[in-house]
């Protein structure tokens, strides 16, 4: 019954990010924007779990989990790449151009 | 027996004797003594060739009563019915009668059996001894090699290697320092291997090989001076005049190999020809064909030219050729084959056949030019011409004996006349120009002399010479007046004419040679013992040869038996394989009034000459072809050969090499190399198609359009490919979106 607003709280988080994946050029900010998508998606998980026991939690935290290394290699990429190239910039990473 | 069976010794000791003379002559004899190897090689040949004769004489002894038993001797692997006689009489009398599944060509067998009861009652079968080895094996043919010997291939070995033997001692001297000493001493070895070989040929494919041996080593010692340009043109034209009759002997050989039911056997081939079991068409296609080949090797008229020209030879060689080995290897074919001529020709109870045509022809037309000839070597090359018609009239005519008679005592006399005529010509400084460079040689030369007059009245047929007796047969054989296997009137004209032609122009050579003075430069001398001892010799055979066949009586005067018709006795063959008395073939007896009148002819040729050159009583005759223009045309021919040599070179030779060259040149230039041309260009134009169409549009088209739709599709494709993530995120969500979409509307 009020799952639909966790929903929309979701959907409107998933949005942002998504936004903020297509749009920002700085490359931290689409790790933060990834971020907020992952956890679009746990408020999901969280949401739908109290009507099916505790496997949604779980969930929710094996992403939070997983997130957390991904954010540690992409932070790692990021800073090799500043570091070649003095910008993270994602825009210039066009290197596979066809 | 021994003797009779392992007859492939003879000719096998000439054929070592060339191996060692090649192998070792040179290196280890020195270049002037290859004859210590070739002289007791031949002479071993020849006591080999009397001790088998010796056998064979005894053989002929021993009478057997039937056909069948007279194959007693043959080697049933050899021959056919040979095989069947084994078998006893039933099945030889069978596979007489052409009953066997072998001979497919039976058409009358009827015809058998007469035969060989005739034989049987009154004269005893000859028993030839046959010995033969596999040669090589094709499928189920087996091609034998081996060695007959009756009568005529004994009479053979021993005229070959008496001839040759006394042929060798002579060249001792006459080639004596010659640069190439030990080569003409190994062809000698060869030639007589050869002419033994073929004459003891138990099979026509082994008589082929023979034959063509013969040939090559004529070539060889015909050319044997072959520096000088006419002496190895002559040897060429002995081996090309020789080819074009060997075509006919290949042609005959094939047919009576298919008709005689694909065997080789001289016997089977007889005894199929005498028993009626090949068709009288294909004897007759085969007679003619073997003919050609006896016109070109026994120099039979218009094949003849090459046998003059051979005289550029060592005169020796001359007498092996014309006297034992080479020409008479004709004569012998026929002889050897005569039921297939006795039949195809139908010889008896004819008046005209090719052979007796082409044979007296030959005699007169040979001795005619004789007459023009300033070379003696030439005279005597057209006697032996003349004397070969005589040889082939007497095959023609049926009178079997008579041909190998004559060949017998022909060889004895003719060889004498030609080693004498080189016993002159080392004389007179190797000329042999009679007319300019001899005369008055009979006060120096008193043993050639002696030995050429000898030969000379044996050839021109004087009693009681050979020549008489061997000569008179063969005209009383002709059947002119008094019918014996047929009336050939006009071959016993054509024979007296070249008797009478014959005893002129020796004379003429007598004349010469021996009479008037000497025309020559230097001084003369007698040859050396090793020169006239084969003279003598060979003018004692040459005088009584003719005894070996003395007729049964001489006008009602009998001889006794022991001494009379010796040689008919042993050499002629009675038996299946030989046409009998139920065939037609007969005996000419002595005929007296014949006998005389060829005495005549002759006798009147000698005092003819005689008159004219000796006593020069017939002035009117003298210089007549220079005042009457008829015979100064006759000489004219006569001295030109009778234009065949003109005929050959000019018209035959010089068409081909003319118009029919041009002709054929410009059908090569233009058709074949027009359709060949043809071809090629149209190929190269089809290919040009293939290529422009096919290769290049289809192929081409195929792969280069495969490949400009993946660039292009590529080309598309890149555009999307920006290499920006976040516009294929931007992508990646879309078609997350449209997904989602479409699953609420279809779930939904």
């Amino acid at each position: 019954m009020f799952v639909i607003q966790f929903l929309m709280l979701s959907a409107i988080l998933f949005s942002i990010g998504v936004y903020g994946v297509l749009v920002r050029r700085n490359g931290v900010l689409v790790l933060m924007s990834i971020e907020l998508i992952l956890n679009a998606v746990n408020i999901n998980l969280v949401a739908f779990g109290t009507s099916s026991g505790l496997s949604g939690q779980v969930f929710a935290l094996f992403v939070i989990a997983v997130a957390a290394a991904e954010v540690g290699v992409g932070l790692a990429i990021l800073l090799m790449i500043y570091r070649n190239r003095r910008s993270i910039d994602i825009d210039q990473l066009d290197e596979l151009k066809g | 027996m021994w003797f009779l069976t392992h007859a492939w010794l003879i000719p096998a000791l000439p054929a070592l004797s060339f191996v060692l003379i090649l192998v070792f002559g040179k290196k280890f004899l020195g270049p002037t003594r290859a004859h210590y190897i070739g002289i007791p090689f031949v002479l071993a040949a020849f006591v080999l060739s009397l001790l088998t004769a010796g056998a064979w004489i005894s053989r002929s002894n021993d009478h057997v009563e039937t056909e069948a038993a007279a194959m007693s001797g043959v080697d049933a692997k050899c021959s056919e019915i040979a095989a069947a006689a084994d078998k006893g009489p039933e099945v030889f009398e069978a596979s007489l009668a052409g009953e066997t599944k072998a001979s497919p060509a039976a058409t009358t067998p009827t015809e058998a059996t007469p035969a060989v009861e005739a034989a049987a009652s009154e004269e005893h079968p000859s028993q030839p001894v046959v010995r033969c080895a596999s040669w090589w094996q094709n499928d189920d043919s087996v091609f034998t090699i081996g060695t007959i010997i009756d009568g005529q291939s004994v009479l053979m070995l021993v005229v070959v290697t008496l001839i040759s033997l006394l042929v060798h001692v002579f060249s001792t001297d006459y080639v004596n320092g010659d640069r190439r000493y030990t080569h003409y001493f190994a062809f000698l070895s060869l030639f007589t291997a050869s002419m033994l070989f073929f004459v003891l040929s138990q099979s026509i494919l082994q008589m082929i090989v023979g034959w063509e041996l013969v040939g090559v080593c004529s070539f060889a010692l015909i050319g044997h001076w072959w520096e000088e340009k006419p002496n190895s043109d002559a040897a060429l034209k002995a081996f090309i005049t020789n080819r074009v009759g060997d075509i006919g002997l290949l042609i005959g050989v094939i047919i009576l190999f298919f008709e005689s039911g694909q065997n080789w056997s001289v016997l089977d081939i007889n005894t199929k020809a005498n028993t009626g079991q090949i068709g009288h068409t294909y004897l007759l296609v085969a007679s003619l064909c073997l003919l050609t080949a006896v016109m070109s090797k026994s120099g039979q008229f218009i094949l003849h030219t090459w046998l003059p020209d051979a005289m550029a030879g060592p005169t020796p060689v001359s007498a092996l050729i014309h006297a034992a080995t080479m020409v008479v290897a004709g004569i012998y074919m026929v002889a050897r084959l005569y039921p297939v001529f006795f039949h195809g020709l139908s010889i008896s109870g004819s008046s005209v056949n090719a052979m007796a045509v082409i044979g007296s022809v030959t005699a007169l037309f040979g001795a005619l030019l004789a007459f023009v000839q300033k070379d003696i070597k030439k005279v005597l090359a057209y006697s032996t011409v003349s004397q070969l018609g005589f040889m082939v009239t007497a095959l023609g005519v049926g009178a079997w004996t008579a041909a190998l008679f004559h060949l017998f005592t022909h060889a004895f006399f003719k060889a004498c006349l030609f080693l004498g005529a080189g016993s002159l010509s080392h004389a007179c400084h190797h000329s042999f120009n009679m007319v300019d460079d001899m005369g008055g040689m009979r006060k120096v030369m008193p043993k050639t002399f002696k030995t050429f007059v000898i030969g000379t009245g044996a050839l021109a047929g004087i009693f009681p010479l050979a020549g008489f007796w061997s000569k008179d047969e063969i005209l009383a054989g002709t059947g002119g007046l008094n019918a014996a296997n047929g009336t050939y009137t006009f071959a016993l004209i054509m024979l007296l004419l070249a008797a009478f032609c014959t005893a002129a122009y020796m004379t003429r050579v007598i004349w010469y040679a021996f009479y008037g003075e000497y025309r020559g430069h230097g001084e003369p001398h007698e040859s050396g013992p090793r020169i006239t001892v084969p003279l003598v010799i060979l003018a004692v055979l040459g005088a009584v040869a003719g005894f070996a066949n003395l007729p049964k009586s001489i006008g009602g005067w009998k001889l006794p038996e022991a001494i009379s018709l010796r040689f008919e006795h042993l050499v002629e063959p009675v038996g299946v394989f030989f046409p009998g008395k139920d065939a037609g073939f007969t005996h000419a007896g002595f005929n007296v009034g014949l006998a005389l009148l060829s005495l005549g002819v002759a006798g009147a040729g000698v005092y003819l000459t005689y008159l004219f050159y000796w006593k020069r009583a017939l002035k009117p005759l003298e210089g007549l072809a220079e005042r009457n223009k008829l015979a100064g045309a006759g000489k004219n021919i006569l001295v030109n050969k009778y234009y065949l040599d003109t005929l050959y070179t000019t018209i035959i030779v010089g068409a081909i090499k003319g118009p029919i060259a041009k002709a054929t040149y410009w059908f090569n230039q233009n058709v074949i190399d027009g359709a060949v041309n043809g071809v090629g260009r149209n190929a190269v134009k089809a290919g040009q198609f293939v290529y422009e169409t096919i290769d290049q549009q289809v192929v081409d088209g195929a792969v280069n359009g495969t490949a400009s739709i993946a660039s292009s599709t590529g080309g598309g494709l890149r555009k999307i490919q920006t290499g920006r993530i976040q516009q294929y995120a931007a992508l990646f969500f879309a078609a997350a979106a449209l997904l989602a979409g479409v699953f609420v509307v279809v779930i939904g």
